[in-house]
């Protein structure tokens, strides 16, 4: 309860006229400056109100005199960033591969739209940084099973592998086990000299009639030394990298009844210009050819 | 000042008029330096000039530096990070050396301040130069000590509005060419003007002029000496360095006192000092105090009152230099009848030269042999090898290349510790080599990715040290980083 305001006597100063136990309270008002500082604020905060979006109306609001949207600013932004692709794009999808190269700018922009197009597309199966997985190529080796230079990435992912589109690169290994072509007893032993293509086999295992049924029956296409052959999409076995692994199981598996992966013809989706980044990214991931 | 106790009645105030004490703090004292011609007086003017010229007209130097570089002698050039002095160009790398400097800086003012106290203080300090300035302008237009006094005491008059409206225009000008001539530091001087006054000028700049604008007036023009002895921390601990050795200056109380008048007080029968207690030494005091007092946190050690004691003396065939610059330790010796001799070098500021002298010796060293080419290298983190046909093993990295020089150059980039390794620049399909030749254009900084291929004789624990050299092919300077060859069991 305020009883009496007085003057304190040290300071010159009016206390409050509150007391608790003898002890009284100086009554220290706020600075004016502060006061002044705190009404301004007030008044420039109804400024902003009557300015900007403020006050909600059900399914709509207040817009604001200003007309402001926040959102209308960012799209205006995002149009503005897709004009300026947009020049740039055009330029890679009308230079040859060669002449964007040479040129640092538009190398590195098309570097980056293949990396986000590669990080939305093929990183699923291809993987993040493009090193493959079983059944899926790595990209960042230098084996390439249909051509790694530039003009061949880039018909391989306009078109696709096995995809169905009539540029299709394709390929099909015959099922010498399910369709009896080799007996069981002949497909392990051709295995076991597949494996001595590339230094797996194990030491003291005889391959000579293993290697009789590879030159009758696989080397066609595989090469008589399993050096693979592009022309007919067939896969170098003396390799260190191979699609579904090296182990002595997935090769009679193969042989037996191969698998056959598929890759989508990505013109359905990506623009030429967009198809050429991703070739020059892919290039970039290993060094291509 | 115990022993003249007698003289110095009339500054005695009976007790019962003492107020009690309702404040915290003491109320500014506004001091109105008087005007004063002398030895210290013409070197602080001579200084002033010289720090204003180099500060205003610096920017303006210009300096020849060849295509692409800027023509500014001076300019620090934060957008493009380079900061550039005359010949040297600094890199955001080099960065050290201006800490450096400024830490050399500091050492320097401990070696000054060790032998000749804070002479900074009172003759080089932004703060004092400009204040001094201000005053200048003030006595043009406000007249000297008593006048400003007298006037300011007085009504409101025309005569004093003009005069004040003048004075603070005035000021406000040469703040705002101070903020000004700061900013063309940082932004290349005619385009600062030309953009400042055509309204297309950065925000920045704007913002910067009008900050520094205000900063110069409150200053120098409010603040004054109350920077000194409130703001600045240089004061609070330039008693670590001052010691009884130090020569600064100093009042030669042993022949002042006692200080009177003895016409003047009607007292004949004492015999006085030297010191005729005029207080001129007072009044010309930048931060108002009095010498006579001693060496205290206040004194800028400018010896304006030196100037002024001098011609009191002359006036009153006195010797002259009762205030004067000399050591504490000789002021005590005089006292008793002997002149020892001054002892300036000491263990202390011989310790702040040693100091000096070695960074002097690292910072030029580090500069003349600075590098001007750059190298850094990222190992891929994924993966961290790949295995190639033939069974090698093949590294990615992303090698950072800088060439600080002001020609283009051809660079070879080439690895040691692997015997028979290949490079390959993936994104320009490029052909495996045992070198790569870069061609860098004139102050460049490029990234490449690079491909490191080979059979390793020996794998250490699935990794091995592999080193990256950069080489400029025409001068041979070079640039080495240490990196990794990583292979199966690695990682
Ligand atoms: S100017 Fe000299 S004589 Fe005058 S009061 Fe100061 S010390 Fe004494
Ligand atoms: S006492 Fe003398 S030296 Fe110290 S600040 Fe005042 S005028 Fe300058």
């Amino acid at each position: 309860m305020p009883t009496k305001i007085e003057k304190d006597v040290i300071t010159g100063t009016d206390t409050t006229g509150h007391e608790w136990d003898g002890i009284r309270e100086l009554n220290t008002p706020l600075p004016k400056w502060w006061v002044y500082v705190y009404l301004a604020t007030v008044v420039w905060g109804l400024g902003m109100f009557v300015l900007y979006p403020s006050i909600p109306l059900g399914t709509t609001y207040f817009h604001g005199l200003l007309g402001y949207s926040s959102r209308a600013d960012a799209m205006a932004g995002v149009q503005e960033m897709r004009a300026m692709h947009g020049k740039q794009m055009q330029q890679i999808g009308a230079l040859s591969f060669a002449e964007i190269q040479k040129n640092h700018d538009l190398m590195e922009v098309a570097l980056t739209a293949g990396r986000i197009t590669f990080a939305e597309n093929c990183q699923p199966c291809h993987g993040p940084n493009g090193e493959g997985r079983i059944g899926y190529p790595a990209l960042d080796t230098d084996v390439w099973r249909w051509g790694g230079t530039l003009d061949a990435i880039q018909q391989t992912v306009t078109h696709g592998i096995r995809s169905g589109d009539p540029e299709t690169r394709t390929s099909q290994m015959p099922s010498f086990g399910a369709d009896g072509v080799l007996k069981p007893d002949h497909i392990q032993q051709v295995a076991d000299y597949v494996m001595t293509l590339y230094g797996k086999a194990k030491p003291g295992v005889d391959t000579a009639a293993g290697q009789k049924i590879f030159a009758e029956n696989c080397a066609a296409c595989h090469g008589d030394k399993g050096q693979g052959n592009r022309d007919v999409g067939a896969p170098p076995l003396a390799s260190r990298v191979h699609l579904y692994g090296d182990a002595r199981e997935t090769v009679v598996a193969q042989v037996t009844k191969p698998r056959h992966g598929v890759m989508p013809n990505w013109n359905q989706r990506l623009t030429p210009a967009t198809i050429k980044a991703v070739a020059l990214y892919v290039h970039s991931l290993g060094g291509g050819e | 000042m115990g022993d003249h106790g007698a003289v110095n009645v009339m500054h005695h105030v009976p007790e019962a008029e003492v107020e009690p004490p309702n404040k915290l703090y003491a109320d500014r004292v506004r001091v109105y330096p008087k005007a004063v011609d002398g030895l210290a007086r013409r070197i602080k003017w001579g200084i002033l000039v010289f720090c204003l010229a180099v500060y205003y007209l610096l920017p303006w130097l210009r300096w020849s530096r060849g295509p692409g570089a800027p023509s500014q002698a001076v300019l620090l050039d934060l957008w493009n990070e380079r900061f550039f002095f005359f010949n040297l160009e600094l890199w955001p790398q080099d960065i050290w050396f201006l800490t450096g400097l400024l830490a050399l800086g500091a050492v320097a003012l401990f070696l000054v301040t060790s032998l000749f106290g804070r002479l900074w203080c009172g003759y080089a300090c932004p703060q004092t130069v400009w204040t001094d300035l201000f005053m200048l302008v003030e006595r043009k237009i406000e007249g000297d000590r008593n006048e400003r006094i007298k006037r300011d005491r007085g009504p409101t008059t025309f005569d004093k509005v003009w005069r004040k409206i003048a004075k603070h225009a005035l000021w406000l000008g040469i703040a705002f060419w101070t903020g000004g001539a700061w900013v063309m530091y940082f932004v290349d001087a005619p385009t600062a003007v030309r953009e400042f006054w055509t309204g297309t000028a950065s925000v920045e700049v704007y913002v910067f002029i009008a900050m520094l604008t205000a900063t110069t007036y409150l200053l120098a023009g409010w603040a004054r000496e109350q920077v000194c002895t409130y703001m600045c921390p240089w004061p609070r601990f330039q008693s670590a360095m001052l010691d009884e050795q130090t020569f600064i200056v100093t009042y030669e109380g042993w022949r002042g006192e006692p200080r009177g008048h003895g016409r003047r007080l009607g007292v004949t029968e004492t015999k006085f000092g030297d010191c005729v207690d005029c207080n001129a030494c007072v009044h010309v005091c930048p931060t108002g105090i009095d010498i006579r007092d001693g060496a205290q946190l206040e004194c800028i050690n400018c010896g304006l009152c030196i100037d002024a004691c001098n011609h009191v003396m002359a006036k009153t065939g006195s010797k002259p230099w009762l205030i004067t610059w000399d050591t504490l330790a000789r002021q005590a010796a005089k006292k008793e009848g002997t002149t020892p001799p001054l002892r300036l070098l000491r263990a202390r500021s011989l310790i702040y030269l040693g100091v000096m002298l070695a960074g002097m010796v690292v910072l030029g060293a580090g500069l003349a042999l600075r590098s001007h080419i750059g190298l850094s290298v990222a190992h891929d983190r994924a993966p961290l090898f790949v295995r190639l046909e033939n069974g090698d093993l093949r590294n990615g990295y992303s090698v950072l290349l800088i060439n600080k020089s002001r020609q283009g150059a051809e660079f070879h980039l080439g690895v040691e510790g692997f015997a028979g390794a290949q490079m390959v620049l993936p994104e320009a399909s490029g052909k495996p080599a045992e070198t790569l030749s870069v061609i860098l254009g004139p102050d460049t900084v490029q990234t490449v990715r690079v491909l490191v291929q080979g059979r390793p004789e020996h794998l250490e624990e699935g990794r091995q040290s592999l080193d990256f050299v950069l080489r400029n092919a025409a001068t041979g300077e070079k640039a080495v980083y240490h990196s990794l060859f990583m292979g199966p069991g690695g990682g």
